[in-house]
Formats: C-alpha cells, structure tokens, sequence
C-alpha cells in the first residue's frame, strides 16, 4: 500500500489512464481546430468532438445535439442559471434553489439578484435533503427557473430530482439541475428526471480538468439560453471559444467508462464505503453521519466525531488524504454553510470529515485510514476539554 | 502551512491533563467556544511558599495551531511568578510558533487562558479570605 492515500474523490479525480491515452493524440498529431470545415485536420477534430458529444450524452440518456461543452461545471452552472434568466426574464424575475448548493450555483444567484431577479433559498431538512411541499410553496406565477442539484459535494446526500423535474414539469417552468457528482456515479436519465439543463465536469469522473458540459434540451421543451461568452458562435451559439479538443476527448471517454462500469464499480464502492463506516462506528462513540445514509452516493461518507476539531484531526492522519467542514480548513474561517444548514450546530460542522472513495480505493486502505482515523480522533479527544467535560456529566 | 514548532507541539504536546480544579491553589481558565471551533481549558498551580508557578497542564479543542499554543503556554508558565505569567502576550506564542495571520487568535486565545486561570485563582483566594473574616 502507497502513502499518503487519496480519500478526496469529490474533491477531483485522477485521470484514468484509459481517458489520457484517447486523449493524447489530440495534442499533437490531431491538434486541428474543429471549426476548420475546409481540411483534413480540422475534420479529424471536429469528429473526435462528435464522437466525445455522443459519449457524454448516452450516459445521461441525451441526444448528442443537447451536450454543450464548457471550460468546467462552474461555467455550465453560470451558463444555465445567467443565459436562462436572461433568457425568460419577460416570463418572470423568481427563481427558486436551496442553500446546500454549490457556490457555483448560489454566487450566480446572487449576482442575479442584484440584477433585480428574486431568488428562494430553500433550506434543507436534518438529512440535508429539501422538502417536496416547500417547493411547492416556494413556486409563484413569476417563477422562471428551479436550480437543485442531483448530489451535494459535501454531504453526498441526492435530492429528490426526479419529484422536482415532476413539479417543474406541471408548473411549466426551467429546471436545472447541477449533477457534477452524480454523473457518472449513479444511473441519470435525463427524461426520467424531467430535467431541462444539467451540469457536469471532467474531472469529477476520471477526466481531465478544465472541461464541462452543459446539457441543454432541445424537446419539450425546447430550452434557449442567451449566450454568456460571445466570439464566433461555436457550440451552437450557446458557448463561444475554440473548442478544447484534447479534453473534451477526455470527458467523452471517462462518459463512456462511467456508463459502462457504472454498477459494478458503485457495488463495489458501497461495499467499501459501508466497511468504512462500520469499522469507525464500531471503534468509536460520538461519531455522527451527516446528511441521509439512504439518499446517499455509493462512495461517500461525511462524518462528524465529536469533541474533535477538523482540522486538527486531518493534521492528526496527515498521511490520508480527505476534507472537513472546519472552519480552520476554509479560506473564509467560518464552518461548511452545508453542515450548518443541517442545524446540527456549528460545533459538529467545525467536527466533520468528507471521506470520498473512488475508482482506486482498496480494502486495504480503508482498513488503513479506519484504524487511523479512530487512534488519532482517541488521541485529541484525551486532549479534548470538551470530552473531558462530557464524561463528568457537564452538559455544554 | 505549519512551521515545524507548531507540529512538534501538535505531535508531541507538552502537559497535557487536567489538575484538581478545587484545589484552593489552582487556577482554572475555560475560554473560547464550541461552536467556534476552539475552547481551551488552561490550569496552573501556584506554589503559596514562593508564589511561583510549579504546574501547568492544558486540554484543548482546536485546530493544530491551538493545540500547540496552549502547550508551548504551559511550557513558559512553569517556574513563572504570576506577573511574569500575566506578561505573556499573544505576540510573543504567535512569533514562537510562526504562526501565520489566519491563526493569530489562537494565540489570542492562549492569552486569555492565562489571564482567566490567574483571575481564577485570584477568585479563589477572595472568596477564602472573605470566608475567614
């Protein structure tokens, strides 16, 4: 077993050596540009893009017409949320989303506010997950737009997509839906969500950075946007820029894997992911699991260990790779606003770890990080006036 | 991000325990707050022959900067009268331990600990001498 071991999968993913292999030739012997409709180069490119739009829209049941490709899954998220707002503003100015999202997602919304849109922050439930009826609620005759997404980031908890894209259907309005952690991880039908804009990202699923992809229907209804970056109309008018050929490659072929993988591999991340689980659980009390273990991606696990600073602890198993909510982790000092909003309280957030598995995730190294991760939580909890106060009875 | 000092004493942290906090010699200081993400618990015991310091011990939850404040503060604590010990200054923790700028109220925090444990202990002795009388 290699050291330090990779434990942040949400965080990025490695490229899988399959994808850089498709990729590679794109660099330097297919370098052409795909808008060159006169010659050779340019056509080889362009069919290398088709074939990667295709990919990416057979795993999530699209038509290759409806993938649009980005520089990443924040610029699909502002592409949807700004070109569809300015899009429908005649229709109205409300746009409905909930406050676990991604920032890629609540900045634009806040940005559109000061544009004199009107946005609902729906909150989230104790299990991160929203309340069906609540969004109902939240839904007005100007309501242009509802933007949930599929997975969070943090929590790994799944929304209940397929309800929305149901209500958003019957009240005739947008729905988006930033799905960079479910994509590829876990079965998404587009048709069966009912979804009108749906965002993914390269490196997410064993693809390179700096790509994305938007998708955008084109039936039922037929969804504008209006442009956000202008130069040359690639991409349908929707995204200008010369496509990034080597990574878009690189998307199509980690698609192609995610789909054709997608079961066993998630069987086989649960199983692990579960073991992780419960061998914390079984060598530790006041371990608390974020977020619905039901509604949950195969490979996630966030979990909060009390009387035990974040921080702290990733200093303590230094050695694993992994995230906490912390506020000592985050450049803004204030704890994961995901954990918050479950209401747990900031202390279990300033207490919490992501722990996310991937495609080379052994047993070995959960066995590894579990006993880690129980010595060092034991050790600063020794070191803990909390802890201590807690075993004299002292309520905190 | 973390100078060596700060893993030294995050990995191999001086003093750590708890002293009875009843003792009529003992000054206890509990500051900060959970749901801020640092509580610091600081005791020291005072020598009544001499006045000096002869025992310090922390518990802390915090991040790895806390940690290592508050035991290189027991470290400097010991064998200190408590004017010397109340002349520490969090400036002096942050310089040691090279902290850097985001994590300067954990040596803030080290500070007040030391002040609320020498009130303490000065409470204690009020409340002994007003009991005598």
């Amino acid at each position: 077993m290699k050291l330090p071991i990779y434990m942040d999968y949400h965080a990025t993913t490695p490229v899988d050596p399959r994808v850089l292999e498709a990729m590679l030739p794109y660099f330097t012997q297919e370098f052409g540009n795909p808008a060159s409709r006169n010659h050779a180069f340019g056509w080889a490119a362009e069919k290398a893009v088709e074939q990667a739009r295709q990919q990416v829209a057979d795993l999530i049941g699209a038509t290759a017409k409806e993938v649009v490709f980005t520089s990443c899954a924040t610029e699909a998220d502002n592409l949807a949320l700004k070109g569809g707002a300015a899009m429908y503003a005649e229709k109205g100015n409300h746009i409905v989303t909930c406050v676990t999202e991604h920032k890629a997602v609540l900045d634009p919304c806040h940005q559109l506010e000061k544009q004199g849109f009107r946005v609902t922050y729906m909150p989230v439930q104790k299990d991160g997950l929203i309340d069906l009826d609540e969004l109902r609620a939240a839904i007005t005759p100007k309501t242009i737009l509802i933007s949930i997404m599929t997975a969070n980031n943090e929590i790994g908890v799944i929304q209940p997509v397929a309800s929305v894209g149901a209500i958003a259907k019957e009240h005739g309005i947008l729905f988006h839906t930033d799905a960079v952690q479910a994509v590829g991880k876990i079965p998404f039908d587009v048709n069966e969500v009912k979804v009108d804009l749906v965002s993914m990202s390269g490196h997410k699923i064993y693809g390179p950075k700096g790509v994305g992809a938007l998708y955008v229907r084109r039936r039922n209804p037929r969804v504008l946007l209006a442009e956000q970056i202008s130069g040359g109309g690639h991409e349908r008018g929707i995204r200008s820029g010369t496509l990034n050929v080597p990574g878009i490659v690189g998307l199509g072929t980690a698609a192609e894997l995610c789909r054709t993988e997608m079961i066993e591999e998630s069987a086989r991340l649960r199983r692990l992911r579960d073991r992780l689980n419960e061998k914390l659980h079984q060598s530790l009390d006041g371990m608390y699991v974020n977020g619905s273990m039901e509604h949950r991606l195969p490979h996630s696990l966030n979990v909060s260990f009390a009387y035990v600073e974040g921080e702290s602890l990733l200093m303590g198993i230094n050695d694993v790779a992994v995230s906490s909510g912390s506020a000592c982790t985050s450049a803004s000092l204030e704890p994961s606003y995901v954990l918050k909003a479950l209401g747990a309280g900031d202390e279990l957030a300033h207490s919490s770890i992501r722990f996310g598995l991937g495609r080379w995730t052994t047993e070995e190294e959960v066995d590894y990080v579990a006993d880690k991760v129980a010595a060092v939580v034991r050790r600063l909890r020794e070191m803990s006036p909390l802890y201590e106060l807690m075993k004299e009875g002292v309520e905190l | 991000m973390y100078s060596p000092k700060v893993i030294d004493h995050f990995q191999n942290p001086r003093n750590v325990g708890s002293l009875p906090k009843d003792d009529p010699h003992v000054g206890t200081g509990l500051v900060g707050a959970p749901e801020c993400g640092d509580v610091m618990k600081l005791q020291i015991r005072i020598n009544p022959e001499t006045g000096v310091i002869d025992e310090a011990k922390f518990k802390t939850f915090g991040c790895g900067s806390a940690i290592a404040s508050s035991s290189l503060v027991t470290e400097w604590l010991k064998g200190r009268t408590l004017d010397q010990a109340l002349a520490i200054t969090n400036s002096d923790i942050a310089d040691e331990l090279q902290l850097p700028p985001v994590k300067i109220h954990c040596s803030v925090l080290a500070e007040d600990a030391i002040k609320a444990a020498i009130a303490d202990y000065h409470r204690k002795r009020e409340a002994k001498v007003a009991a005598a009388s």
